[in-house]
């Protein structure tokens, strides 16, 4: 009987095996042991505890709100949601500039021209290597002490206004007029892309090339024009009313000294990864598309950078996720985004910082992967098939 | 085999003192502080007369002297303390983890932080309210004529939801725009982000002190909240609880039996004097402090009314008058309950 469980515990299958379980069995006992440990002391020191608070009110004011309803009378759900709203605006405004700062530097940084070069890896090397919180809090007070105040702003036609509290722009009412504007948009888009589709297609074929630019501008920019000029959809514009500018839309001067620095402090690690990637790709491709008569910018566009990508889009994923990450740094300047409103300011209110702290990091791990969800399927289109 | 039953022998000897860990609960804070020979009290960053250090790292104010008794009752001694400076959002975590023993930082009595926290107040050392500075050039008189303006506010503090009910109840707008700290706060009002700044009065007249051009921005008159400042201690720990608010209560008290770090230890007939000076009575006792604990605080700290001037007085460059801060003998609030 015991050699026969002594030849068990020899096996290497079995003990592999043993070895895993009791792995998991000592995690796992050492998580419930923490968890337990922790209840029973919030218990002993009679914190409140539990999700209760969600739907106590706030009470507190919050300086951006893009489109939900949010008043001191609301809900700290409510206020949470408002962070994440913030959240993500500017996590995406930073990404979309990011990228195409990325781009554009990134292959200036490989350009034959001296002075071109010179200057992306001037910018590079700058600001790549200044830590992104005094870059937020550089641009910040840049921000605030270069433009003027409220009464002497900065006026685009009178629809547009910009001052050293934030950028004012017209607000469209809602409205019948509004949903027309809005479909002829749509339809315009929707028209251009059939239109690109059987251009293309047409390419393919015969090899003519048809120039589809003006089809863009007909029907995405000026179809809605010409559709709000005919039924006079109604525009709120803001004007400044005792001391500030009221109506309209406004997005905060913390709001865009935050995504300014974001963007081309994470622009400077996309762009070293458009480099490598371009410079991954074998010279002779390079020299195929000239042989066959391509100009350098077809040879760009329609041979290298395809396969540039292939290499620097996992990079990005990264440099995308780091920005969305940074953005928890708002609290420096007052960017009102989940960190500063739900981990800050309710923090402070309720007290319940195991809760609080627990859902603001759900929220920052459901962000981060739904990033990589959607760029690692698009990395896996980019890459070769078969491969 | 060997391998295997050690790796077990370890695994369980871990988990067996990490459970062992659960059991235990710290809850003697006088001895903690008495074996440690220091008192860990938890101040803010830098608020101007209530705690802030100079410029060689010693620390002052009518915070930190409450600190200074509670070191000169358990200890003897006034200047063992170690000061950690939290920002209002750290406060009272640093507190319900044990990292400080007590927190003395200008923060508001409010139900919901002395009942769902774990932490209770142990009194009041400043009746403060909440007031408004703005710029002289916008020529405002009234909170009232404040409609629509934008303000500049401290996060993780009252002011946020006090500013919010305010307006609420008066139907009148306001943007709020917060930050971390108070020198941000002021860099922000400076810099014409928002048109007035929300604090605590006694903070406003210090903050506006140190304005690049004080005489641009003025204080109104307005107080809209309460504020009563005190300090906080763990709610597991009673005597501890004791200790802190009697010996808020000693300096009060002293102040009022006119005996003040002069006078501590000369001869008295009175016998409240006497009890204060730890020649009759066993009020030490219950507290588990020497006899002399009450004298030691006023000896090398001062009563209330010392600490009051020497820091945020009218001698100071903070010239906060003593308001409802005086005696209820003299006409304000400041009342310590009997010691007997």
């Amino acid at each position: 009987m015991f050699t026969k469980l002594k030849s068990l515990l020899y096996n290497n299958e079995v003990r592999a095996i043993l070895f895993q379980v009791l792995a998991v069995a000592v995690i796992a006992y050492f998580a419930y042991q923490a968890f337990d440990n922790l209840m029973l002391n919030i218990e002993q020191r009679g914190i409140r505890s539990g999700f209760g608070f969600l739907n106590d009110e706030a009470g507190f004011a919050v300086n951006d709100n893009f489109f939900l309803e949010y008043s001191p009378a609301s809900t700290n759900l409510q206020a949470f949601y408002v962070g994440i709203v913030n959240t993500l605006m500017v996590a995406i405004t930073g990404i979309f500039l990011a990228s195409i700062i990325g781009l554009i530097v990134g292959i200036a940084r490989l350009s034959s021209n001296y002075l071109i070069k010179k200057i992306a890896t001037i910018y590079i090397e700058i600001f790549r290597n200044i830590p992104i919180l005094l870059q937020i809090l550089f641009w910040y007070s840049i921000a605030l002490n270069a433009l003027p105040s409220a009464r002497n702003s900065i006026n685009f036609f009178d629809t547009i206004f910009l001052n050293s509290r934030g950028l004012y722009l017209p607000k469209p009412i809602m409205g019948f007029e509004l949903y027309i504007v809005l479909a002829s948009f749509v339809i315009g888009i929707v028209s251009y892309i059939f239109i690109k589709k059987r251009s293309n297609k047409k390419h393919d074929e015969t090899g003519i090339k048809t120039n589809t630019i003006p089809h863009f501008l007909g029907l995405v920019l000026l179809l809605p024009i010409v559709a709000y000029f005919v039924f006079g959809a109604q525009l709120e514009y803001p004007a400044l009313k005792g001391f500030n500018f009221k109506g309209g839309v406004d997005l905060s001067i913390e709001f865009f000294a935050l995504a300014f620095s974001l963007s081309i402090y994470t622009a400077t690690y996309i762009a070293e990864a458009i480099r490598s990637g371009v410079e991954s790709v074998d010279k002779g491709q390079k020299e195929a598309a000239a042989a066959l008569g391509l100009k350098d910018s077809w040879a760009m566009r329609l041979v290298i950078l395809p396969q540039a990508f292939r290499v620097a889009i996992p990079p990005i994923i990264n440099q995308y996720l780091n920005l969305t990450k940074n953005s928890s740094l708002a609290a420096a300047v007052g960017y009102t985004e989940l960190v500063t409103i739900f981990s800050g300011t309710v923090l402070n209110v309720i007290g319940q910082a195991i809760e609080i702290i627990t859902l603001t990091m759900l929220v920052y791990l459901t962000i981060s992967l739904v990033i990589s969800l959607i760029l690692n399927t698009f990395n896996k289109k980019m890459q070769i098939k078969g491969n | 085999m060997n391998q295997l039953l050690k790796i077990s022998a370890v695994s369980l000897l871990t988990i067996g003192s990490f459970s062992a860990q659960a059991g235990i609960f710290h809850s003697d804070t006088l001895k903690d502080v008495q074996s440690k020979g220091s008192l860990t009290c938890g101040v803010s960053t830098g608020t101007p007369g209530f705690s802030s250090p100079d410029s060689s790292g010693n620390w002052s104010g009518i915070d930190v002297d409450v600190c200074r008794a509670v070191a000169a009752a358990t200890l003897g001694d006034a200047k063992k303390v170690k000061f950690v400076p939290l920002t209002a959002k750290e406060r009272f975590i640093a507190l319900s983890s044990g990292e400080i023993d007590m927190l003395s930082r200008n923060t508001t009595w409010t139900h919901t932080r002395d009942t769902s926290l774990g932490l209770t107040f142990a009194g009041v050392n400043y009746y403060d309210g909440q007031g408004f500075m703005v710029k002289k050039s916008l020529g405002i008189n009234n909170v009232k004529e404040l409609d629509g303006a934008s303000f500049c506010i401290q996060a993780g503090t009252t002011t946020e939801l006090n500013l919010a009910d305010y307006f609420r109840s008066n139907k009148m707008k306001f943007k709020a725009v917060t930050y971390d700290t108070s020198a941000q706060t002021k860099g922000g009002f400076e810099a014409g982000r928002c048109d007035a700044l929300t604090s605590d009065v006694s903070q406003l007249a210090g903050l506006r002190s140190t304005l690049k051009d004080p005489s641009s921005a003025v204080v109104l008159g307005d107080v809209i909240s309460k504020e009563p400042l005190g300090p906080v201690v763990r709610k597991d720990d009673n005597t501890w609880l004791n200790i802190v608010r009697w010996s808020l209560n000693a300096m009060i008290e002293a102040e009022e039996l006119g005996i003040t770090s002069a006078t501590i230890d000369d001869a008295s007939t009175s016998p409240g004097v006497q009890r204060l000076q730890g020649k009759s009575g066993k009020l030490n006792e219950s507290l588990g402090l020497d006899k002399d604990w009450s004298r030691n605080i006023i000896a090398q700290v001062g009563n209330y009314g010392e600490s009051f001037e020497r820091n945020i007085g009218m001698s100071t460059p903070i010239q906060l008058p003593r308001g409802v801060n005086q005696l209820w003998i003299k006409g304000g609030i400041l009342y310590a309950p009997a010691f007997r």
